[in-house]
């Protein structure tokens, strides 16, 4: 199915998931990031299961089920109960102030468009631009990683990141289903993983501030 | 006569956001009252408010200078100009063709540099304070606006406040991820702008967060009333100029009879209604914000304003 409107709907979806990215980073307290969170698997459910209404695509709706279920409630609650169970605080510690990060995102939005723009210039316009906005999420969630001094919100910047890749895997036709099934999965497992490393690490340093990690590791450099 | 048709409707239009200011404050204020379960001064309040400040005395400080004297009318003058010529019920004014969106923000600017004059002409510390702040936030507000003027310039292919909402009438236009962001930023920019609730409290008089408030604290009488109505003005003028540029349906062109002249003015009124009822509903759901993290508000507005223009380069052209 081809026409403006279904385009201008999977770019507003899109272009929302970039914009909800650039409030990931706004955010200064940890609830708050992981609501927003909440809200940009949302905006990635709908707009997985557009492409897949557009394309005729009906494994994509299992792509949009699966990051529906895992993504805007299982992972949210878990990181909630996890926050509570750790007891730590609730400010963000930013390495760099939230206007210069705020800066590099929109550096690397820029980044992101003008490559992607250089390297498909055949392409279907509709992938290209949602290749465009995929690797813009996916580079603004690493940017929340490299920014955040806090365990938890590292781990909401992985997840945002996968996000990206479901983005640009529904764009790109022909992502078959066991690939992003078993993609999905090992995200769950990660996240598992990280938290059982997050419970490890406040129980050996009283914080998630990923510094003290540096701190050990200056020490036995001695 | 097509000359006279058009001064004609330039000067409704000129007497009609003057009459309506007023009244749209006065809707804000009650909305507000009543989402507090307050009852709420009556709407027609501002005009009550305006009538007795132009009755009283004008009470000017001794060591006020000319400035002081002058600058209520320069901030009315300015705001009424910039607020005459933003399409409302009809696009195409006579007037608007001197002023575009990049000279109506450098209007609003003169109009804000003399109130900060003004604020601290007289001396008192309040005064200095409030005009500090002021330019605090102009320096951000204005190159947000800026950014937000040029995507929209971009998108429409001119400055020109007319144009641009004729231009978003065309169907082809259809939904588009730049405007979006767009109309987001804007909207952060016209309360920050404005005064409202989480950057200024409009009703307040506490030492520690007022700004607009500091900086008019000396003002009384004819002077006062001529600064409030500019602010009421200044409210109408982007709540008018949002409407305009994002939900344009009705507007009639400049050769319009007067039969399609009136379903345009009654659909301004219903949209007005719909933004203040709006503008009301968020101030009640927020709490202010500390002026240190006005910056940081203002900056987001920037980088949308930003990301919008970014946006445009990929979105489907025409």
């Amino acid at each position: 199915m081809q026409g403006p409107v279904y385009f201008d709907i999977a770019h507003m979806l899109a272009g929302g998931l970039v914009l909800v990215s650039m409030m990931m980073l706004y955010q200064d307290r940890l609830y708050a990031l992981l609501n927003v969170f909440a809200l940009h698997s949302l905006l990635l459910t709908l707009s997985v299961a557009w492409q897949a209404f557009i394309q005729g695509a009906p494994h994509l709706y299992v792509t949009a089920a699966i990051a529906l279920i895992f993504k805007v409630v299982v992972i949210p609650v878990a990181l909630h109960h996890m926050i509570r169970k750790l007891g730590i605080h609730r400010e963000i510690e930013t390495v760099v102030g939230i206007g210069a990060t705020m800066l590099a995102g929109i550096g690397l939005v820029a980044l992101s468009i003008v490559v992607m723009l250089r390297v498909t210039p055949e392409a279907d316009p509709l992938t290209r631009e949602d290749l465009a906005f995929a690797l813009s999420v996916l580079l603004l969630g690493l940017l929340i990683m490299v920014t955040r001094r806090n365990a938890v919100s590292q781990v909401v910047g992985f997840m945002s990141l996968e996000n990206g890749l479901v983005l640009a895997a529904a764009g790109a036709k022909g992502m078959p289903l066991v690939v992003e099934i078993s993609v999905a999965f090992s995200i769950l497992i990660a996240f598992i993983v990280i938290g059982v490393f997050l419970f490890r690490i406040r129980e050996r340093f009283d914080t998630v501030d990923v510094r003290a990690l540096d701190d050990v590791r200056g020490r036995r450099r001695k | 006569m097509v000359l006279i048709h058009h001064l004609l409707v330039q000067i409704v239009q000129m007497a009609l956001v003057v009459a309506l200011a007023p009244l749209l404050t006065g809707f804000v204020r009650k909305v507000k009252a009543r989402l507090l379960r307050r009852r709420g001064a009556s709407v027609l309040q501002p005009y009550r408010d305006l009538t007795r400040l132009l009755r009283k005395e004008a009470v000017v400080a001794e060591n006020a200078s000319w400035l002081f004297r002058v600058a209520p009318y320069l901030i009315f003058a300015a705001t009424w100009v910039a607020a005459a010529v933003i399409p409302t019920f009809a696009t195409g004014l006579i007037f608007s063709w001197t002023v575009d969106l990049i000279a109506i923000i450098g209007l609003l600017g003169s109009a804000r540099f003399f109130l900060a004059l003004a604020g601290m002409d007289v001396g008192t510390s309040f005064g200095g304070i409030g005009a500090s702040r002021e330019m605090l936030i102009a320096t951000l507000a204005e190159p947000a606006m800026l950014l937000i003027i040029f995507s929209l310039a971009l998108i429409a292919g001119s400055t020109q406040l007319s144009t641009i909402a004729a231009f978003m009438t065309y169907p082809q236009v259809g939904l588009r991820v730049s405007l979006a962001v767009a109309l987001i930023a804007i909207i952060m920019v016209a309360i920050a702008e404005n005064a409202r609730i989480p950057i200024d409290n409009p009703a307040t008089h506490l030492e520690l967060t007022m700004v607009h408030e500091a900086m008019v604290l000396e003002y009384s009488g004819r002077h006062l009333a001529m600064i409030e109505l500019a602010a009421m003005l200044k409210l109408l003028l982007y709540l008018s100029m949002i409407v305009c540029i994002f939900v344009p349906w009705n507007l009639k062109g400049p050769d319009a009879g007067y039969a399609a002249y009136f379903t345009g003015f009654a659909s301004y009124l219903v949209k007005l209604i719909v933004g203040g009822a709006m503008l009301a509903l968020f101030e009640t759901a927020t709490a202010k914000m500390r002026v240190f993290r006005v910056p940081q508000f203002l900056g987001a507005a920037l980088m949308l304003g930003l990301l919008a223009t970014l946006l445009r380069f990929v979105s489907r052209s025409f």
